[in-house]
């Protein structure tokens, strides 16, 4: 394979002016570099923006966690900042594997858009915000608004994902993550459930869940969360939920599992985060 | 470009296309034939190397995200002619087979003893859950990377 030109701008807008000449950012290259491999892209430039200072901040704000693009899921790992967002850490610890994990980023994560995108699940649940930059200035759009489809975001050309906007969810909720896949490492997950759950004596309060590899995006079961607010947590009190949590669900088949499959795995799902829930007293 | 970084505690300066894959610059430019090819696509670790202390899959990581930075290759494990007691280890608990995955689980657990010295047998599987073996066999690397560690905690007692 003929090494593809690539360019290591100085700053952000040298970056931006690389990137209007039809240049495609590369962070960590696990997914660009894969995809260049498999033929599926053939960009024309790759500008490196992975250690560009402008995409490397990590700012605590009061509201929440302003993070960096091409900040490394190990970086978010070992950074003390993260520690007030466990569903993040819990998910990312679940990334690929060590190596991956000191290469990838959120900013890159996002761009690649996978509906098994596992720190996706994350900013789905924190309700994060993207900060884009590119000519005309910077804009913010709902993590929900920037991911349109698999490998489709709203990204204008020209423009980069500058930051993720981490609010600290109110309270103390309870983070739950599980993914089912076919190796522990390095798996694509077939299924995955992210939760935060706000629990008062016994009782489901409010909750925030997010099923991953089930549909063209991540999505968030918004009938299954509001059927939840006042049962007890227990997983019998849950059982008539998960048809509905199943019937939320766009699964494909492909060559990881059915539909079907993925379907009746998600609603199990649910079962599980009703376990790992503290139980009543 | 002119790239410039250092490599096994040399500084290393050489001429080649910023998009060239670290791991064919490792092997076809520098004759650091240790580091291998497996997947091509971060799947199974073959190609691992630790870079400013980080494990880095090579196949995944181009010249341009080595500029400047401190890489570390099997061949620069060994010190002063010895083996380095993680290969020692690998060594005595038959931790190699065919060896071709070898490369990439030393540096992967060199990698692991940088930030954790003292490794529990679970913490060894979760940080090598990225490295692919076919024939050794998993515990006797495993036994390995733990013989290791206490071996370089008794180095640094001594």
């Amino acid at each position: 394979m003929r090494p593809i030109p690539a360019v290591k701008p100085k700053d952000l807008s040298e970056a931006l002016q690389y990137l209007a000449e039809g240049g495609k950012p590369l962070a960590g290259g696990t997914d660009v570099l894969v995809a260049i491999r498999k033929g599926q892209e053939r960009p024309k430039l790759l500008v490196y923006v992975g250690e560009l200072p402008e995409l490397r901040i990590l700012r605590d704000t009061g509201e929440g966690l302003e993070v960096g693009a091409a900040l490394t899921h190990a970086e978010l790992l070992a950074h003390p900042a993260t520690e007030r967002l466990p569903i993040l850490r819990q998910v990312l610890r679940t990334i690929g594997s060590p190596a991956i994990r000191a290469m990838g980023t959120l900013g890159g994560n996002l761009v690649t858009a996978s509906p098994a995108g596992d720190s996706l699940v994350a900013l789905y649940l924190l309700e994060a915000r993207v900060r884009l930059v590119g000519p005309g200035g910077e804009r913010d759009l709902p993590v929900g608004e920037f991911i349109r489809g698999p490998r489709q975001t709203a990204l204008a050309p020209g423009e980069l994902v500058r930051s993720v906007f981490l609010p600290y969810p109110p309270g103390q909720p309870h983070s739950f993550f599980r993914k089912v896949g076919r190796r522990r490492a390095l798996v694509i997950a077939v299924a995955s459930l992210g939760a935060l759950v706000w629990v008062r004596d016994g009782r489901v309060e409010r909750a925030r869940l997010a099923l991953g590899s089930v549909a063209p995006t991540v999505l968030r079961p918004r009938a299954v969360e509001e059927a939840l607010v006042g049962r007890p947590v227990a997983p019998e009190a849950w059982e008539d939920l998960v048809p509905l949590l199943s019937a939320a669900t766009q699964p494909i088949s492909d060559l990881r599992a059915s539909a079907d499959y993925r379907r009746k795995v998600a609603g199990q799902l649910l079962l599980a985060l009703a376990q790992a829930l503290p139980s009543p007293a | 470009m002119r790239l410039r970084f250092r490599l096994n505690g040399r500084d290393v300066e050489l001429d080649v296309p910023p998009g060239r894959r670290l791991l064919d610059l490792l092997r076809e430019d520098l004759g650091l034939i240790g580091t291998k090819e497996g997947c091509g696509e971060g799947e199974c670790g073959a190609c691992t190397v630790v870079v400013d202390g980080q494990p880095r899959l090579s196949c995944l990581t181009l010249a341009i995200h080595v500029e400047g930075k401190e890489v570390l290759t099997v061949e620069g494990l060994a010190q002063r002619g010895g083996l380095h007691p993680l290969q020692e280890a690998f060594v005595e608990t038959a931790g190699v087979q065919c060896g071709f995955c070898t490369p990439g689980f030393l540096m992967a657990a060199y990698a692991l003893l940088l930030r954790n010295p003292h490794p529990t047998p679970a913490e060894v599987r979760e940080w090598l859950s990225g490295n692919l073996c076919r024939c050794t066999g998993y515990k006797q690397i495993e036994e390995a990377v733990l013989r290791a560690a206490e071996k370089l905690r008794h180095v640094q007692e001594a």
